[in-house]
């Protein structure tokens, strides 16, 4: 049982997550984009986490489950990095500070190994958000 | 005989790239080859073209499916519901032309609702802060032109606007830098090491939520108070700040570009509020200027049209009609959504589906949602009512305002085949919105 402990969450651009979402939020390539959560190697290890397994991401205001890789554009240990988009946006904290903009950046997560978890598709995630998902 | 379009924009990111060549088919239906652009660019101007684009609006059914409906229904349908509403939000803009933001002002005024714009949940903390510091700006041509520092603090073009680097800041030669980027000191500030850190000549890999701190210590170096600098400030040593300080303060002409990593974190309007002072102090010394790196490529768009409509750019309560009112916290879209306060919601060329904090998008929902933007997305999927328009730039030209405030005329490359634009939409819907308005007095 790996210990909980706290990572500095940031979301934010790639120019991967910029293709595939013109390319169409449903497509699979949206889908490859976004649901990876870039670490640090060492966190990953502190945490029991392998690369390229599932891990939930928790914050004050929701859960997600993606997929733990290790940061090309590197972060250092303690900070994580979601890029933008339906993922991200399932533990973004709605506090905006009193400007709009809501804490996209800079706001905890623990980050769990999951490897028995499912992803879920973009759709799958906005529409069981609303109670409009249905199973085909 | 296919066709070659020249001096095309494309929309995609605040760069507004309009150097772009387009070769279309000749029925001017199909774009056959664009040059010029990046990636993400391309992949618009082929799903311009896609066949399986959205043409006619659809509406949600009692069992949750979508059925095609006509464009008269469509206008209908949101009118009578703007008209019921007592609070309804129109937010988006981000892929809109300057023609569609001011019909979309002309809708919400006779609505009587809020209307926001993208920036709400990104650029918006920096219009705050230059409404206090002012804004010592450039444009990206006096960039290109003048500029031997570049500062990307916050902000990662390498993915984020892919041409700014080889289009305005690092690469081009210009007038005064000839030489270009053998000239031209880059200098990245930024948590992570990014693809743009990775061209730079510094990267200072700053603790995340702690650029205020090195704003601070920048500052206290132009203003000659080096000595009581610790030894460490957010993460930086003491040496490479002093290094970095005495780039700046040697600079022929000098700009900072600043992204999200400063607008989203911790200390928001205040990490740009101290940025600009910075540009202020370091004006003694040099020559130097600020820019906000735009997301859009018509962000900038709202902000200038609504100005000059109502006074202010963004999170506008146009619910007494006859005055305008800002004030972000209360007039933002995330914070009224999270408090419940509309009662209608319109998404337009944006997807707060899938960019909003999913809690948001959960208050959204629980109201009737319009969608009108070209693509599917999250929010067409979830909205009871999708209105599918031209996208600007391919189906249809107009004005936009890149990241720099520069007007550009935007071209059409192909024949938008039935699809309405986003003015001729939203004029129709204002006209009916009159009809109702006169029909109830």
């Amino acid at each position: 049982m790996a210990e909980k402990y706290i990572l500095n969450m940031i979301t934010q651009r790639a120019v991967e997550e910029g293709i595939a979402m013109e390319i169409g939020k449903t497509s699979p390539e949206y889908f490859d984009a976004c649901n990876i959560i870039e670490m640090n190697e060492q966190d990953m290890k502190k945490l029991g986490i392998l690369k390229n397994t599932n891990v939930r991401v928790t914050s004050e205001s929701g859960q997600v489950i993606v997929k733990a890789v290790v940061a090309r554009q590197t972060v250092y240990p303690g900070l994580c990095h979601i890029r933008q988009g339906v993922w991200a946006n399932q533990v973004v904290p709605p506090r905006t500070q009193s400007t709009g903009a809501p804490q996209y950046s800079g706001f905890p997560v623990t980050v769990e190994s999951a490897p028995e978890e499912k992803l879920k598709t973009a759709l799958q995630l906005v529409q069981g958000a609303v109670g409009m998902w249905k199973e085909v | 005989m296919p066709k070659v379009i020249e001096n095309v924009g494309c929309p995609y990111c605040g760069c507004s790239c309009d150097d772009v060549r387009v070769t279309v088919s000749d029925d001017g239906k199909k774009v056959l080859e664009v040059e010029n652009v990046c990636a993400i660019g391309t992949e618009i101007f082929k799903h311009g073209s896609s066949d399986h684009r959205i043409r006619k609006p659809r509406l949600r059914q009692p069992d949750g499916s979508m059925k095609d409906i006509t464009y008269e229904e469509a206008i209908e349908w949101t009118a009578q519901h703007l008209y019921k509403a007592k609070k309804p939000l129109m937010y988006g803009f981000g892929s809109t032309n300057c023609e569609g933001q001011a019909a979309a002002a002309r809708v919400m005024e006779t609505a009587g609702g809020m209307l926001d714009n993208c920036a709400t949940i990104c650029h918006g903390p920096s219009f705050l802060a230059i409404f206090d510091n002012g804004y010592p700006t450039c444009t990206l041509g006096e960039v290109k032109n003048r500029a031997d520092v570049i500062v990307y603090w916050g902000s990662n073009p390498a993915h984020a606007h892919p041409r700014h680097m080889s289009r305005y800041s690092i690469f081009p030669r210009g007038f005064f830098t000839g030489k270009g980027q053998k000239k031209r000191t880059v200098i990245v500030v930024d948590p992570r090491y990014t693809d743009t850190a990775n061209v730079a000549d510094i990267h200072l890999r700053v603790k995340q939520g702690h650029d205020y701190e090195l704003f601070d210590a920048f500052r206290m170096v132009v203003n000659g108070h080096a000595d009581d600098l610790p030894d460490v400030v957010a993460d930086v040593p003491k040496e490479q700040i002093l290094e970095v300080a005495e780039i700046m303060a040697n600079a022929r002409f000098g700009t900072t570009f600043f992204g999200m990593g400063l607008t989203h974190s911790d200390g928001r309007n205040h990490n740009i509020d101290i940025a600009i002072s910075l540009t202020r102090d370091l004006n003694k010394v040099a020559k130097w200027t600020i820019m906000a790196m735009r997301g859009h490529y018509n962000i900038a768009g709202p902000g200038v049209v609504w100005s000059w409509t109502f006074g202010f750019p963004y999170c506008l309560d146009l619910t007494k009609k006859n005055y305008a009112h800002m004030n972000p916290g209360e007039t933002s879209s995330v914070d009224m959504a999270m408090r419940d306060e509309v009662d209608m919601f319109i998404n337009i060329g944006t997807d707060a589906g899938a960019h909003f904090p999913i809690p948001a998008v959960q208050h959204l929902k629980k109201h009737p949602w319009v969608t009108i933007d070209p693509s599917i997305n999250m929010a067409s999927e979830i909205s009871d009512l999708h209105i599918p328009v031209c996208i600007c730039g391919v189906d249809v030209g107009g004005v936009v305002y890149r990241m720099d405030n520069v007007p550009i005329q935007f071209r059409q490359v192909i024949d938008p085949q039935g699809l309405l634009d986003d003015e001729t939409l939203l004029n129709k819907i204002a006209d009916r919105l009159d009809e109702l308005n006169a029909q109830g007095a």
